[in-house]
């Protein structure tokens, strides 16, 4: 069991990034904010051509990263860059192909040997993640899973047996992307997974501010900003790091901390 | 993935069901048209000599392509489920038209997604969308054609999935939808086993079709895969060049990868990026293809072979002029395949091409491309 993707908080704050957006140093930049400002777990984005699970804030992200051409492998050294700085729980978020095209076998080592705690795969189902799980296993890399609230008990059940470190609620049904009301699907389907897991349990789309988060905490161990963030970055050309650090205090509500730009 | 477990349950509960099977097959003779005939062609047979050409005309159908044989059996299965909102992708258009036809048919709510290039240069099945009650919205992402729109129109079924469907267009995306979308158009092959048989008294020494999505190809092949004899000859989008984005040719370069839920043959860069196509037909301009393509590739059943822009145009012209058929571009690049192959065959050889659809929604492309006067003829 990977400890390292525990929370200490109580709701503890995912912060994801999308790698590369506006560029790397940014992103690191605004990765070692966002642990300064509290987060104990990063999802670092790998830009993708298609991402047909994110919304159009996370697109754009993922188009601005990609006329840099940042790969998976580049977001695997901002890694390994982070890890030098700090100890906080990361997770590689991204879609199946860039793995595919790395190779399972070279992806493990190279995520572990950068210091990463596991990966979220979002277009790799469980039903097909049979040699995923193995050589994620063997390298004692937390394989997180998304779990939504159409899913079937059965199914979720499959999803908390493969997961480790913690399980991803999806809060509603649709793509990333902040809202304003969380839907009361979260709740149900946390208490749904409550059944089947004792990992924690973070709730994710849509949270975007302080009322969302201490909901998301009434029920679930942490809540995932992600779009949020990303939209903060977009909109601070140049101070990316200050803003992230300036939401992710008021998401928690807490007064930001100085933070070495 | 909860939604794909519902439409499998759906489908497979339907297929068994006589009455399912009887609607479908009425709607197919009554609203469609079908049986398609199997032409034969022959001033084109002796013009190209070689092989005699024969033309199964799917062209002929209701909307004017393949695509309505499968709308038509999905929009019995959103009936089933009790959705009313159905959501769609298109490229070339045709399979828009075909799904904003059976949600006027039926009574549901209808979306299309289409790439805005695409809907610039498909302009009158834009208006057809619109005429049949559809909302057409344009997707101005990535390089704005088919596979954008099947990116949005995930995530728009994604989002609504409680009371949407997704009527996707061709042997792509997760399962059920390639054998799905398969089964509906397997009448094609059989259809076109039985005319062949009656008109030659044997089975043909080749058949073939272009490859996009693969849902015209795989529909005329399937029921000839059992005939070992029987070539299966899939035809892709050469476009311009072999240089990657300058064309869709998925086993020219494509290697293994999931693009939209399917694992199969993918044009992509060296980080797993997927990469942008180019083709004069809308409809073949799409990186990946049906993974049952891929299957039947590496089993060494089918072959794959790519026709340029330019040899398409230029088949697009000479069945028009031989047999008054105007293909679609999609159809011509299998056109174009048989005007190379047919003439290093024997006369007694006999070869099928599917026209998959016609020609009606290129006239733009075509007067942009074709320069035609007094001396072209």
């Amino acid at each position: 069991m990977n400890m390292s993707l525990a929370f200490k908080n109580h709701p503890g704050l995912v912060a994801y990034l999308t790698c590369g957006a506006p560029d790397l140093g940014a992103t690191k930049s605004a990765a070692l904010a966002a642990i300064g400002a509290g987060a104990e777990v990063l999802e670092l984005g790998v830009p993708f051509s298609d991402p047909v699970a994110d919304g159009p804030v996370i697109q754009r992200a993922s188009e601005r990263a990609l006329r840099n051409r940042v790969s998976l492998e580049d977001v695997l050294k901002v890694a390994a860059e982070i890890r030098r700085q700090s100890d906080v729980g990361m997770v590689v978020f991204t879609y199946f192909n860039p793995i595919l095209r790395m190779g399972l076998d070279r992806f493990a080592s190279a995520a572990a040997d950068a210091g990463v705690n596991g990966a979220l795969v979002t277009d790799l189902p469980v039903e097909e993640a049979g040699q995923y799980l193995e050589r994620m296993r063997k390298s004692d890399l937390a394989t997180v899973f998304l779990a939504a609230p159409t899913s079937t008990d059965d199914r979720l059940k499959r999803i908390c047996a493969v997961s480790t470190g913690f399980v991803y609620a999806v809060s509603r049904t649709g793509v990333t992307g902040a809202r304003k009301d969380l839907a009361e699907d979260a709740r149900k389907l946390v208490e749904r997974l409550r059944r089947f897991t004792k990992l924690p349990i973070a709730v994710g789309f849509g949270i975007s501010g302080p009322e969302h988060f201490r909901s998301v905490g009434r029920f679930a161990d942490a809540a995932v900003v992600g779009s949020a963030l990303v939209q903060a970055m977009e909109e601070n050309p140049g101070k990316e790091a200050q803003a992230v650090a300036e939401l992710i205090a008021q998401v928690v509500g807490r007064r930001p901390s100085a933070v070495s730009p | 993935m909860a939604a794909c477990e519902e439409l499998e349950r759906e489908y497979e509960k339907a297929k068994r069901d006589p009455r399912f099977k009887a609607r479908l097959a009425e709607l197919l003779k009554s609203f469609a048209g079908r049986p398609t005939p199997l032409f034969y062609a022959r001033r084109l047979t002796e013009k190209v000599g070689g092989a005699k050409i024969y033309l199964k005309r799917e062209d002929l159908l209701h909307t004017g392509a393949h695509k309505i044989n499968n709308c038509l059996g999905q929009a019995l299965l959103v009936e089933r489920m009790g959705k009313h909102r159905v959501v769609a992708e298109t490229g070339a258009g045709q399979h828009g038209v075909a799904t904003a036809t059976v949600c006027a048919l039926f009574g549901f709510a209808c979306v299309v997604y289409m790439g805005t290039e695409d809907m610039r240069r498909q302009e009158l099945n834009v208006f057809r969308m619109r005429l049949l009650g559809a909302e057409v919205r344009g997707v101005d992402s990535g390089s704005r054609t088919l596979k954008d729109a099947i990116n949005e129109a995930m995530r728009d079924w994604v989002t609504n999935v409680r009371t949407t469907h997704y009527l996707l267009g061709s042997v792509l995306g997760a399962h059920p939808y390639p054998t799905m979308v398969r089964d509906l158009h397997r009448v094609i092959g059989q259809e076109a086993r039985k005319q062949v048989l009656q008109a030659e008294g044997r089975l043909p020494t080749s058949v073939i079709a272009c490859v996009g999505g693969g849902s015209n190809a795989i529909g005329i092949f399937y029921d000839f895969i059992r005939d070992k004899k029987v070539q299966l000859i899939g035809v892709e989008a050469g476009g311009r060049s072999e240089k990657l984005g300058e064309h869709a040719a998925r086993f020219r370069g494509g290697l293994p990868g999931v693009l939209q839920g399917t694992y199969s043959y993918v044009l992509q860069d060296e980080a797993g990026q997927i990469a942008s196509t180019h083709s004069v037909s809308a409809g073949l301009d799409y990186p990946s293809i049906g993974p049952e393509h891929a299957w039947l590739a590496d089993q060494k059943r089918a072959q794959y072979v790519a026709a340029s822009d330019g040899e398409a145009l230029a088949a697009c012209k000479m069945l028009a002029q031989t047999e008054g058929i105007i293909p679609a571009l999609e159809s011509s690049h299998a056109v174009a395949e048989v005007i190379k192959r047919a003439p290093k065959m024997k006369k007694t050889d006999v070869v099928i091409v599917n026209i998959s659809g016609r020609g009606d929604k290129d006239i733009g492309i075509l007067r942009e491309n074709l320069q035609l006067d007094s001396a072209c003829r």
